[in-house]
């Protein structure tokens, strides 16, 4: 449905007007019941009354008259409401109150009983008296018992239907205070400028609202970190893009500024470390675009790792102090894998391992706790564990980043492992300090 | 002028830390925000260039410190990304110029000497007194209008000296402006570099204040 408020106004409304209506029903009911008996038991009283009035047949005019002309005043169109017949035992009439049917009121001899007389429906007490040789009829029409109920009942319907609207612009108005809390948080969100990502206020939402704010919040915090994490990844970007740009141009600056043959060796010197780096840069950047392009399998062989690992080993520039050992197990170890995949991988978690490698330091590559997976392990700092789910990110650099990295390197390799189906876990070594990265085979 | 370089890529630094000395002004590396927050708070530097991305934090947070510390030091901050928020907000929190990278290594030098001479509120781009007068952007100073030749160290000391020509300056501020936390002071090194000048600007035009230092002789 459309409106809440609507919604709720009708649902308010309907079960209103249904209460409303058994109350009415139960009243006219009630009404009816009580009014019944007590008519009743003025009928049977006034037999009674009637009945110790006669002295005896003969004393008793034809015609009864009532001397004053008698009418209540505040039962208006009620008058003449009982009709009081006496008889002889021997079946004649002694006397009538005027207006009553020259018929008998009942055949029955003594009690209540519902009769139809000149087509009206009549409701009679019969009450005899042998010692005094009369019997007494009364009895009032029941057309006038129900015209009572239905002018009580009609007293209270009249002021009850006038109050409908009136209830029903009351919980109009209610309605449009209760949903306020709604409107509030609506201006809120309505007025707010595209990078305004402060929670929604809970405290003056009511408790039902509440799971929807804080649901908005929620919503509104997994945003922020995505667009945090967004501009985090442009920054180092522009960062790993730009530092090495920028000590090749300053270097190059001074080179030119001094005739000092030393500075300017020194200077040429850097210029070349730079080139290196930035070389590095955009190989790894020619990778990442290359992984990116080709999402889909480009044909599987089968690969001898061994070999691969000892490939790579001897042509990454390996400072002296820096040992590599590799477990002969490898050797006999294949993947059947995209080879240009599986050395990607292991090459930048081989260059990532010797740039983070104190002086001294061993990179060991070695099996893992599954015969099929493939473990390196290094001396270097590890990485803090806060980071650990962070170190996949391309341009990432955490707080133990080495000089010449850019933050490409662990990414590729998970990327490309996950080219080739398989995972990457990394972990800091419990047995000693440094990195463990181990390549799952998820065959 | 002694200035605080806090760059963490070392080629970097080292090309901003030669080519500044090569225009005269005495240079110190640090690379992480902790370096750079211990290096303001014990040495008394000119001006620092800051880079916003360290390995330990932002050089925002640095800038913000300082300006917590109610330091004043003029601060050109280094950002790797030209978009204005970045820029705005570094000088938001207190910082006085700024440059995105790849800069040039002129423009680094021009920029610190402005936002130096800003901050001794000067107009004039060259500082005079008397007959003499400094330039820094060239790093030569003339007397009468002839040119002098001075070392390094010396045009560091007249600098000084000329910046606030009144003020009386001990021989522990000129040392610190005159060396690095690398350089090797001889114990009389200022009193050297003093006598070197006087020789070439004038016997008369540096006074020696007893026990207390050095400052120009009023004209």
């Amino acid at each position: 449905m459309a409106s809440l408020r609507l919604r709720l106004f009708l649902i308010l409304i309907g079960a209103t007007g249904f209460i409303w209506l058994v109350a009415v029903f139960w009243i006219y009911v009630s009404s009816q019941r009580e009014l019944e008996h007590v008519l009743d038991t003025r009928l049977q009283e006034a037999a009674r009354m009637v009945v110790s009035l006669v002295a005896g047949f003969d004393g008793l005019p034809s015609d009864v008259k009532d001397p004053n002309g008698f009418k209540p005043a505040h039962l208006s169109g009620y008058e003449r409401q009982l009709s009081c017949q006496i008889w002889s035992l021997d079946g004649r009439m002694i006397a009538k109150s005027s207006g009553a049917p020259e018929n008998s009121l009942t055949d029955r001899k003594s009690g209540f009983s519902d009769q139809e007389i000149n087509g009206e429906a009549w409701r009679v007490y019969a009450v005899e008296d042998a010692s005094k040789g009369v019997r007494v009829l009364v009895g009032d029409r029941l057309g006038l018992r129900e015209r009572l109920v239905g002018d009580l009942v009609k007293g209270l319907l009249w002021p009850a239907l006038l109050i409908v609207p009136l209830l029903g612009f009351l919980i109009w108005l209610s309605l449009n205070r209760g949903l306020r809390p709604l409107a509030w948080i609506t201006r809120d969100l309505a007025h707010r400028k595209a990078d305004d990502m402060r929670p929604v206020n809970v405290t003056r939402t009511p408790s039902e609202v509440r799971p929807l704010t804080e649901a908005i919040n929620q919503l509104f915090e997994k945003v922020e970190l995505a667009r945090g994490r967004e501009r985090d990844l442009t920054a180092f970007a522009a960062h790993e893009l730009r530092t090495p740009l920028t000590g090749l141009k300053a270097q190059a600056q001074v080179a030119m500024a001094t005739n000092d043959p030393e500075v300017v060796k020194h200077a040429l010197g850097q210029i070349l470390v730079s080139v290196d780096r930035t070389s590095r840069l955009v190989r790894q950047l020619l990778a990442i675009a290359r992984l990116d392009a080709n999402a889909e399998d480009k044909g599987s062989e089968s690969v001898a790792i061994g070999p691969l690992i000892a490939d790579i080993a001897a042509a990454t520039a390996t400072p002296d102090n820096v040992r590599v050992s590799v477990d002969d197990r490898l050797s006999g170890l294949t993947w059947l894998a995209n080879r240009e995949c599986l050395e990607l991988a292991i090459r930048n978690l081989h260059e990532n391992a010797i740039q983070h490698m104190p002086a001294g330091g061993s990179v060991s590559w070695t099996l893992g706790s599954s015969p099929n997976d493939i473990v390196i392990e290094d001396e270097g700092p590890g990485i803090p564990d806060n980071e650990l789910s962070q170190v996949g990110t391309r341009f990432f650099r955490g707080k133990f980043k080495s000089a010449v990295g850019s933050g490409l390197g662990l990414a590729i390799s998970f990327l490309a492992l996950e080219r080739i189906g398989s995972r990457l876990h990394l972990t800091n070594r419990r047995d000693a300090r440094g990195l463990r990265a181990e390549l799952v085979r998820q065959t | 002028m002694r200035i605080l370089i806090v760059e963490d890529d070392p080629v970097i630094a080292d090309a901003v830390r030669v080519g500044l000395a090569l225009g005269g002004a005495i240079v110190d590396c640090v690379g992480t925000c902790e370096e750079a927050l211990a290096a303001a708070a014990t040495t008394c530097f000119s001006a620092i260039v800051l880079d916003i991305m360290l390995p330990d934090g932002s050089g925002i947070d640095v800038l913000r410190e300082l300006r917590s510390r109610k330091d004043t030091i003029p601060v050109l901050l280094l950002t790797a990304r030209d978009e204005i928020t970045d820029r705005v907000s570094g000088l938001d929190a207190g910082a006085d110029d700024y440059l995105v990278k790849p800069f040039d290594l002129d423009e680094l030098a021009a920029r610190l000497r402005a936002i130096t001479r800003r901050r001794e509120g000067r107009a004039d781009t060259c500082l005079v007194h008397g007959a003499i007068r400094v330039d820094p952007a060239e790093a030569s100073a003339t007397v009468e209008g002839e040119p002098v030749q001075l070392s390094r160290r010396e045009f560091a000391v007249l600098s000084a000296l000329m910046e606030r020509p009144g003020v009386v300056r001990s021989r522990n501020e000129l040392e610190e402006r005159l060396y690095g936390w690398d350089d090797d002071v001889e114990s009389n090194a200022v009193e050297v570099h003093i006598h070197h000048l006087r020789n070439k600007i004038g016997r008369e035009a540096i006074e020696t204040v007893r026990g207390h230092g050095y400052r120009m002789r009023a004209v």
